[in-house]
């Protein structure tokens, strides 16, 4: 009883503190609210505006076709360029297609002469060329099966396969980017409030004022994470209803409460690991060095960036001990895929057991490191 | 005294408001030339506010201000005479850099006053000599004791030979053996230089009565000027100290009496706290050393020593902050247990940074530390009704504790303190900083606490005259106790007269015996007068700018943690994105639900299985597993045939195949699709399947070509963009806390102060970091070629050239968020914000800019690395050099100039 007693009244200080604190406050606005619109306009997961060129040297009505097949949103209207210039204009990155018909090409196809035409690919613009050569391909085999389909008819394939995509039928990458960019913030933010609650009563001296007073290191690390545990959730359901779901009209599948619960698990570990970089900084800037060699590789290799598939198995391996990889996880699975608790419970358990390891040393570090900070 | 024709300042009018405090009010005041001025009044006055303005380091809002004959607002006349200046800011050496040695400093102040090596040589070597620091030239200035310390900043001060010399309470926290070496310098100096003008600022009192000129200030007025016999005559007072007591405003005055002390009553012999050879080591710096005391119930104990003489670390030891190296303490007869709590409700603590909530108010301050120490509600309320009423509270309430004046936010402290009715209090410099009134007041409050309540009390104080008060003291200095007594009997076993002769002549007692104090040095050479400086003022010199990359560069060299942060962090963070970051899509997993369950159908599957994109999970039984499994994010895609699949194909009926794919990461959903129509064609085409249909030839064949890259393997894309993404982070970084460190720190007042140019300045400082980054961009180069196997088919000259660019903007870029952040705290994570974001998503890394859109496009384009990223991969991959990158290295080298300007704009060469 004393102790919730202690860890609450603790904690509204913790609030207070907060809310008079302007740079994190606008830090904490920033990124829930801009910082998500600006990634909303984001393609990074699939081919958008891609530029195109094409060498026409047939000038025939299919070459014509084919050019005019490119379309926007996936597509940039193809410019026509001379063959010479292909490899100039593509060292500059000016495109990352260029189409080359070759002379006749028209006529070959007529006469079922099975010519050759290229597409060139900056195999350099990695998202782009591998999904962008692929929409390619098939815009111009169906363009020449279209102009043949005139003449004969095309036969149907004695199998046929219908691939449907589920949960993001679109494949639009700000339903993506956006939820992803909270749960990236909520890395980020609860790291930085949490280890600069630490470091800024150490540097104003009230944390030596605190240890002399009957309170445990226990409850001044418990009335941390949950003020600025409760700060980051408010914000987070903010940004999701108004900002994800209000003003960007991404529809979310699952249920915003759940996915708050799952939230509020990573939350306890995310601020016991912000506690823990908190109590071996010695200085704010050495906090801030901590965090980005610890926030960088959970964020870009938890799987919100690039598929975890894509990892080196060892290193897929090691982030599974990262709670970040988890919290993707399940936050996809509930916010995308609309999962329910059946299906997360396990990982809500694993990132709670981390979580709570990260807190037991976070608290071992407390008075040592409090004792080394007095010199 | 010196009688001076002209002033050597002449202030008219000068109001200076900080946001609604005003520091100072129309004061209008004459500073007579060639002597010795001294600013008395206590601290948050206005005196420091002054002395800025007179250095030429504040701006100045209202009034007009002369000094050395011309108009301080006007910037040419600052410029001209800022080589006629010394200052000296308050705090202990907050002008030095606590890295670099005695001997560094001192020859970084020499080349930004543009001396030439032998004349520099010279003049460091005298004033060394004369100052006693030459034996320690080579000591790091943050290892000097507080004297010391302030000998180095007079020595900076006066390698320029200044007409006009400005002390801001130069011998604040430093001890009085120290303290009258000082001013036995000072006089040696002014014996030298006659026509020198000293303008001192000080909090102590018993100092101003050896000024020729003193002006008595409080709350931002000048209350009196006049020498200090004239301001003693006239409020008919024996000291300074009384005068200026007498000269405040009766209003301040009411209720102040002189403060009597009733004699101790001795309760119990018992000592509350006893240690006993208490030692205290920080690696091989011993802060405490042997200390034993002990302090009896009732007492007022009080430490005396300087800064840095090891009170504050034996009083943590005291309350169970540090563990002791060696020796012991008992606290009320039991040893000390820092995880006692029955005991922490018996002692109040206050340290020396006071300790609050400066956010909160007073009530929610003393709210707070009533519920922490479980003061049932209602005895609380009275309790702090109590307190309000006896600390003097009542019109503060609801005030934020940072509002508060000084001395009212130490009552507060104070009130906080013992909230719980402390048995014993353990007080920290609780008065340093607060006028003679409030630490009388202060003093009564603790006087009451001790006669009448029997709180034993245990204070350290660097003022004689409080320590006078205590019933007991030790004097302490360099972690040692050097007497503990009574302090008449201190005075007596002296034969002195005042207690700070009897420190001094402990103190003296002690250095004979350590002789680490520096001896006062050989009388200053005479010859040296004729030597003025010789150099014009530049407007642009390239020696103050070196002056600031050399200086910069060794005390990035000395800090460890900043060094290999930059180093190694970047090695480690590129091991990781190397490997981590890849779009290389394959280990997907997928199940089949296969209805037909025939031949065909698994015919079908084999085409799947033999990818080696994909991993096959356990077949799924029904639609509601496929879901589960789907939503768990188990398997990435599933496969279903439906039935009769086999029969309809065998019939040449068109046979259908369902397909689904998990699209919560839509790149992956793309590609999956994309490898599941690939591997439906070469189904389609593979002569093993037997299809009743004769398949038509193609009509064209489209020929892929992946330019560049022929495996389409993306670590030849992402080692060169990680490497461009980490160059883009950790330059701006450390780039960014380099200027604001020194506006925290405060040897940004060199720039105001000494001839240097805003540009020289930054570019100075930024030198050493470009240089740093190149490191990095060497050890990552070689990473890339080493351990990712990535060549390097393109021009290394332009990759080369092109990483020299782009760091620049790098640092520039952090060099703009640290001229415009006031905290390092704002400064780093302004700049992780400005660039983690761009950099990871908006920089061409995984998506080229001109596909983005709205903002993420501005974005992008207003970002360095998205023209760098070009330039990387165009030279590992494509093979690219000068020909075709010569456009976007212009463009790059375009953000040098827009940069530095902005960063030029945004910095100030006066403090507001």
């Amino acid at each position: 009883m004393r102790t919730i007693g202690n860890i609450f009244w603790l904690g509204t200080k913790e609030l207070r503190s907060f809310l008079r604190d302007f740079v994190l406050l606008g830090l904490v606005i920033y990124a829930f609210s801009l910082a998500i619109i600006a990634q909303a306009g984001s393609y990074s997961q699939e081919v958008h505006n891609a530029p195109v060129a094409i060498v026409d040297e047939d000038h025939s009505e299919l070459s014509r076709r084919i050019a005019h097949a490119f379309l926007p949103p996936y597509f940039r209207p193809p410019q026509y360029i001379t063959e010479r210039d292909i490899v100039p204009l593509m060292n500059m990155r000016r495109y990352t297609f260029v189409i080359d018909i070759p002379p006749n090409f028209e006529r070959d196809v007529l006469g079922g002469r099975d010519p050759a035409l290229q597409v060139n690919v900056d195999a350099t613009v990695m998202v782009q060329a591998g999904l962008g050569s692929g929409y390619a391909q098939q815009i111009i085999m169906t363009e020449i099966q279209d102009f043949l389909s005139h003449r004969e008819g095309t036969p149907l394939s004695p199998v046929n396969l219908n691939v449907g995509i589920v949960f993001n039928p679109n494949v639009t990458t700000a339903w993506f980017t956006t939820v992803m960019g909270i749960i990236n913030n909520i890395t980020m933010l609860a790291i930085i409030l949490a280890g600069a609650a630490i470091v800024r009563e150490r540097e104003h001296g009230t944390m030596d004022h605190l240890l002399v007073m009957p309170v445990t290191p226990f409850e001044i690390a418990m009335s941390k994470v949950w003020a600025n545990g409760l700060v980051i959730t408010v914000a987070v359901g903010i940004s999701l209803y108004f900002v994800v779901r209000g003003m960007l009209g991404i529809p979310i599948a699952g249920s915003i409460p759940l996915f708050m619960v799952g939230v509020v698990i990573y939350l306890f570990f995310a601020c016991a690991i912000g506690i823990f970089i908190g109590t071996v900084a010695r200085s704010m800037p050495q906090l801030g060095l901590l965090y980005m060699l610890i926030y960088m590789p959970m964020n870009m290799l938890s799987g919100s960036n690039t598929p975890l598939e894509s990892m080196p198995p060892w290193l897929a391996t090691v982030m599974q001990a990262s709670p970040s990889t988890h919290f993707v996880s399940f936050a996809q699975s509930i916010l995308y895929r609309g999962a329910g608790i059946d299906v997360v419970w396990p990982q809500f358990l694993l990132v709670a057991a981390i979580g709570g390891l990260f807190f037991v040393l976070a608290i071992w570090r407390f008075r040592s490191s409090m004792a080394q900070a007095a010199a | 005294m010196n009688e001076a024709t002209r002033p050597v300042a002449r202030l008219d009018a000068v109001t200076q408001r900080y946001g609604h405090t005003a520091a100072l009010t129309a004061v209008s005041l004459e500073v007579p030339a060639g002597c010795m001025v001294g600013l008395i009044g206590p601290d948050g006055v206005g005196k420091s506010t002054l002395l800025g303005i007179l250095a030429g380091a504040r701006q100045i809002q209202s009034g007009h201000v002369d000094v050395l004959d011309g108009d301080m607002a006007d910037a040419a006349h600052r410029d001209a005479v800022c080589s006629r200046i010394a200052y000296m800011p308050q705090g202990l050496g907050r002008n030095l850099y606590p890295d670099l040695s005695v001997a560094e400093n001192v020859t970084f102040f020499a080349r930004l006053f543009g001396q030439s090596r032998v004349e520099r040589q010279w003049r460091i070597a005298e004033l060394l000599d004369s100052t006693g620091l030459a034996p320690f030239a080579d000591r790091q200035a943050k290892k000097l004791s507080g004297g010391m310390r302030q000998k180095l900043g007079l020595c900076c001060s006066l390698i320029h030979d200044p007409d006009l010399l400005i002390l801001d309470e130069p011998t604040t926290g430093v001890d009085p053996l120290s303290r009258r070496q000082f001013w036995e310098l000072i006089d040696r100096i002014r014996s030298r230089r006659p026509g020198m003008s000293v303008v001192v600022a000080t909090a102590y009192m018993e100092e101003a009565e050896r000024f020729d000129f003193l002006i008595a200030m409080n709350a931002g007025n000048v209350l009196a000027t006049g020498s200090p016999n004239e301001l003693k005559m006239r409020t008919r007072s024996k000291t300074v100290e009384d005068a200026f007591v007498a000269l405040l405003p009766t209003a301040d005055r009411a209720g102040h009496k002189k403060l009597e002390i009733p004699p101790r009553r001795v309760i119990g012999a018992e000592p509350v706290i006893a240690a006993r050879d208490l030692t205290c080591r920080f690696g091989d710096f011993t802060a405490v050393d042997r200390v034993s005391f002990t302090i009896e119930r009732g007492e007022i104990f009080g430490f005396v020593g300087s800064n840095g003489s090891g009170k504050t670390t034996t009083m943590k030891m005291l309350t169970g902050l540090l563990p002791p190296s060696e020796g012991e303490a008992l606290l009320f007869g039991k040893p000390l247990d820092a995880r006692d709590m029955a005991a922490r409700l018996r002692v109040g603590y206050m340290s020396q940074s006071f300790s609050l909530y400066a956010e909160l108010t007073v009530r929610q301050n003393l709210d707070l530390h009533a519920r922490l120490f479980h003061l049932p509600a209602a005895k609380g309320k009275a309790r702090l009704r109590q307190l309000v009423a006896q600390f003097g509270l009542e019109d503060y309430l609801d005030q934020r504790a940072s509002d508060l004046p000084l001395g009212i936010r130490q009552r507060l402290s104070l009130a906080v303190a013992v909230v719980h009715e402390p048995e014993m209090l353990i007080l920290d410099e609780p008065t340093s900083g607060v006028d003679p009134l409030a630490r009388d007041r202060f003093w009564e409050l603790l006087i009451d606490l001790s006669r009448n309540q029997g709180v034993t009390i245990f204070v350290s104080t660097h003022f004689m005259n409080e320590a006078a008060r205590c019933d007991r003291i030790s004097l302490m200095d360099s972690g040692r106790v050097l007497a503990t007594d009574v302090p008449a009997n201190l005075i007596s076993a002296r034969g002195v007269t005042t207690l700070e002769d009897a420190f001094i002549s402990y103190l003296e007692e002690a250095t004979g015996l350590r002789t680490a104090q520096p001896t006062p040095g050989a009388p200053l050479d005479s010859t040296s007068e004729t030597a003025r400086p010789t150099s014009p003022q530049r407007a642009f010199s390239v020696q103050r700018l070196f002056a600031y990359t050399i200086r910069e560069t060794i005390e990035l060299l000395r800090d460890p943690i900043r060094l290999t942060f930059a180093l190694f962090g970047t090695a480690l963070l590129m091991l990781v994105f190397g490997f981590g970051i890849s779009t290389d899509v394959n280990n997907l997993t997928f199940a089949a639900l296969d209805h037909d369950q025939s031949h065909e159908s698994r015919a079908y599957l084999e085409e799947l299985r033999g990818s080696s994109y994909f991993v096959e999970e356990a077949p799924l039984a029904n639609y509601a597993e496929l879901e589960k499994r789907m939503q768990s994010g188990e398997i990435d895609a599933a496969i279903e045939i439906p039935p009769g699949f086999g029969r309809d194909l065998e019939a040449g009926r068109p046979a259908w195949v369902g397909a689904w794919v998990d699209g919560a990461m839509p790149f992956r959903a793309s590609t999956i699709r994309g490898y599941f129509q690939a591997m439906h064609q070469l189904y389609l085409a593979d002569p093993a399947v037997k299809t009743t249909l004769p398949q038509p030839p193609p009509p064209a064949r489209i020929e892929l070509r992946f330019k560049y890259n022929q495996d389409f393997d993306s670590i030849y894309a992402m080692v060169p963009s990680s490497l461009s993404m980490l160059l883009a982070l950790f330059p701006a970084i450390l780039m960014a806390l380099a200027i604001v460190r020194e506006k925290e720190l405060g040897s940004i007042t060199n720039l105001y102060v000494t001839p240097v140019t805003r540009i020289e300045f930054l570019i100075g400082k930024q030198i050493p970091y470009i240089g740093v980054a190149m490191a990095n961009f060497a050890l990552m180069f070689l990473m890339a070629l080493f351990i990712f196997q990535v060549p390097l088919k393109g021009s290394f000259l332009v990759l080369l050239l092109g990483a020299f660019i782009y760091v620049t903007t790098t640092t520039a870029y952090g060099m703009v968020i640290s001229a415009f952040a006031r905290t390092q705290i704002a400064a780093l994570f302004g700049t992780a914000i400005m660039t983690v974001l761009p950099a990871s998503q908006f920089a061409g890394m995984m998506t080229p800019v001109s596909s983005l859109s709205g903002m993420a496009q501005i974005m992008g384009r207003a970002f360095p690395m998205t023209y760098f990223v070009p330039i990387s991969v165009g030279t590992f991959t494509k093979g690219l050099g000068f020909a075709d990158l010569g456009g976007v290295l212009a463009e790059l080298a375009l953000f040098i100039p827009v940069l530095t300007f902005i960063s030029f704009l945004l910095l100030r060469k006066q403090e507001r």
